[in-house]
């Protein structure tokens, strides 16, 4: 979703190049866990840990897990690209 | 909770001591009424003295935390750490149907509703990535602000706030009425007074401190329905496997489900028709639906102001990001312990109840039976006497319940666990306080997302912008009871549809938000028209489909091609033309009980996810209609920038 960039300077088109492709990462990771996964839930219930089949256990636990450790992640990352660029709050 | 301004740093300095002294005195105020128990204090007595304790501590910290500064009101002068913002967030988010009704959802359901606990998690990826950083960065104090200074001024503040007030105020009806059944369940008060009592509970947080009292008290909330929540799920797994962690050991009450299917199905207890295995796919939902239904939910979170403007509170956009995935570390506690509630209790009916004689009935049910909320064999399970009759009346019953004779309402699942695990009363008064918790706090945050947005967009910002801050701040809270007053009025008539529209509050937020804060944020060649027509094709077409399939059901099919919807296995729901053909077929604003009502629609998609198909149509309109209008000044794009960026002074500058 870039598009016109007059006025911007290199720097900040180069901070929000690296955060538009953080963003498309971190999507990836939350449709994989939140859909594609999913889709293969019968086939992965045949595999059972502790009791739980693991299709069940995905969308009960696994995923969420995911979804949670995904967010610590990007706020570290984020920080560590607007720090790169000098533009981090102080 | 200081009242000075020059108090609160020492406040925020001690919030760990302040919040650990707070959740220390809960814990010895829960041990004191276990004592008093045991001293024979009469269970009506125990729940009183837990709904009014808590009620009045929320009540002193709202009381404690009133202010007359219009950026406390509205932000709580942006100074809620990270991690407190994350437990309030929490409470914010969780509610009564999160707490009460989700284990019973998925007692239910089994797999499929867990579309449901993924829905109402992974939306925070989308909060964080997406939306809520870079409105804290703009500034504003509503949703409505960015969408006002983004797309050209009041029209769409005014398109942005009619959005907000639909979904909220459906979203917090229900949780006024949620307060009513769990204080009327717990206490036996009549429904209709006890809608009162909690909207007092809620109008004392909120009223005098706005977002700033509401804040503190959330935490508080949190603490408690937390604690309530894992409490009698915790000991159960103690007692049954002897692990305190039920998210580990309800495994093994899965496996043993499975098999106890199998045992059920052999012996004639059930039929493969009524019997759904726990652990199947796709048994209620279609394939489509469970996963339309997660991505409307996911994407409704990124929508709903009451959350993102909770976001607005953080001292910094890093700590905003922080915020995001504690709030979502602190609902993931409850949300990964609901499916351990209902795999305990599946059991617990499966091999107790199912298969038994009707006569060897456990006695926890009765108390559920008489309020109506578990049946045998047709009858409210009030007695041995009445259940034991009522099967005799079944020709051919042979005298054992089977899995078609029993019928449980879903809220009993989470509020009569302390009773199958053999607790002291105490251990369900707490699950009473929490559940009245979750209720009161996600009703404080929608409130004042309503009553904000009526106050400052469109009295402040539309009607009388030289309005003097003291007018201000007693606008937004006369502003606040006539809403809270109308909620609560409207709850006491118990409408019918108020689980669903839960759902569909979440479905309209994203058919009319999302494509707007998205493309604003991330697309500078966004233009006014442009989301203006996005939000009113994508809000107006979800509006359209909702009230169509639900209330006019007869006309979608008759004028917009609408089909029957199917069930997972193909076949249709109704069989249309005999529907059709039937006297009533064209009626308008139908009952739920009406054999077409939410049964028809487009591409066999359930209305509660209708921001599937409001969300596409709203960002295909922002594209195309800004791609056909002038590009934003190069003004507006500089602001962009600034929003992108962390570093410097936030966009708007709101004079306090």
């Amino acid at each position: 979703m870039s598009s016109t960039t007059k006025g911007t300077s290199a720097n900040d088109q180069a901070h929000w190049r690296k955060t538009t492709n953080l963003m498309w990462t971190h999507l990836a990771i939350w449709f994989f866990f939140g859909y594609v996964i999913h889709f293969f839930a019968p086939a992965l219930n045949k595999i059972v840990i502790l009791g739980f089949p693991l299709g069940f256990y995905m969308a009960a636990q696994g995923s969420l897990i995911a979804f949670v450790v995904q967010l610590f992640l990007f706020a570290k990352q984020q920080d560590k690209i607007d720090r790169e660029f000098g533009v981090a709050e102080d | 909770m200081a009242t000075q301004t020059s108090n609160d740093g020492s406040f925020l300095q001690n919030l760990g001591k302040i919040y650990g002294l707070y959740t220390g005195g809960f814990l010895a105020f829960v041990i004191l009424l276990a004592i008093l128990e045991q001293m024979g204090v009469p269970n009506r007595v125990l729940g009183y003295l837990f709904v009014f304790f808590t009620i009045a501590v929320y009540a002193i910290i709202g009381v404690l935390s009133r202010t007359a500064q219009v950026s406390e009101y509205y932000v709580a002068g942006r100074k809620v750490p990270a991690f407190y913002n994350g437990m309030a967030t929490g409470a914010d988010w969780m509610s009564a149907a999160s707490f009460v009704g989700m284990a019973g959802t998925l007692f239910l359901l089994g797999y499929d509703g867990l579309a449901w606990v993924l829905g109402w998690t992974g939306g925070y990826v989308l909060v964080s990535v997406l939306v809520g950083p870079y409105l804290r960065k703009f500034g504003a104090y509503t949703v409505p602000d960015f969408m006002s200074f983004r797309f050209g001024g009041n029209f769409a503040r005014f398109l942005a706030v009619v959005v907000l007030v639909c979904c909220s105020f459906t979203y917090v009806t229900a949780q006024i009425f949620g307060t009513g059944i769990i204080a009327s369940r717990f206490l036996g008060m009549p429904f209709e007074l006890a809608v009162f009592v909690g909207l007092a509970g809620i109008l004392l947080c909120s009223m005098l401190g706005g977002m700033r009292a509401v804040t503190w008290t959330q935490i508080a909330q949190y603490i408690v329905l937390i604690v309530a929540y894992l409490t009698p799920i915790v000991i159960l797994s103690t007692k049954k496997y002897g692990i305190p962690i039920p998210e580990l050991t309800y495994g093994q009450a899965i496996a043993d489900i499975t098999v106890r299917e199998q045992q059920m199905l052999k012996d004639g207890l059930a039929t493969a028709a009524n019997l759904k295995p726990h652990i199947q796919p796709w048994l209620t939902y279609t394939q489509l639906n469970f996963f339309a239904i997660i991505l409307c939910m996911m994407v409704g979170t990124a929508s709903l102001p009451h959350i993102l403007m909770r976001y607005f509170t953080t001292p910094s956009v890093r700590e905003a990001r922080q915020s995001v995935a504690w709030s979502l570390f602190f609902i993931f506690l409850l949300y990964f312990s609901a499916p351990a509630y209902a795999a305990f209790s599946k059991l617990e009916v499966y091999t107790n109840i199912i298969g038994r004689n009707v006569s060897d009935i456990r006695p926890w049910m009765f108390t559920w039976g008489e309020l109506g909320l578990i049946q045998v064999c047709g009858k409210n399970a009030a007695s041995l006497d009445a259940i034991v009759a009522a099967c005799k009346a079944i020709a051919g019953h042979a005298g054992v319940v089977r899995l078609q004779d029993f019928s449980i309402n879903t809220d009993v699942i989470v509020l009569s666990t302390p009773e199958i695990a053999g607790l002291p009363y105490v251990v369900s008064g707490l699950v009473a306080a929490g559940g009245l918790a979750a209720a009161l706090s996600t009703a404080d945050g929608l409130l004042l997302a309503i009553a904000n947005a009526l106050s400052h967009d469109i009295y402040y910002k539309m009607i009388d912008p030289n309005a003097p801050t003291v007018k201000r701040l007693t606008v937004a809270r006369i502003l606040l009871v006539v809403v809270a007053v109308a909620a609560a009025a409207t709850a006491a008539t118990r409408p019918a549809d108020i689980l669903a529209m839960v759902g569909w509050a979440f479905s309209l937020a994203m058919a009319g938000n999302f494509p707007a804060l998205v493309m604003g944020i991330w697309w500078k060649r966004a233009t006014t028209p442009g989301a203006i027509a996005g939000m009113i094709g994508g809000f107006g077409i979800a509006i359209l489909y909702l009230v169509v399939t639900r209330y006019f059901p007869g006309f979608g099919v008759s004028y917009l091609g609408m089909s029957s919807l199917t069930n997972p296995a193909g076949a249709p729901l109704v069989d249309l033309a005999k529907a059709m053909a039937a006297p009533n077929a064209m009626d308008g604003w139908v009952a739920a009980s009406h054999p077409l009502a939410s049964k028809v629609g487009w591409f066999g998609i359930t209305n509660i996810a209708v921001g599937l198909i409001g969300m596409p149509v709203g960002f295909a309109l922002i594209y195309i209609v800004s791609l056909m209008t002038k590009e934003p000044s190069a003004e507006m794009q500089a602001f962009i920038d600034e929003i992108r960026k962390p570093r410097g002074r936030t966009v708007l500058q709101e004079k306090d």
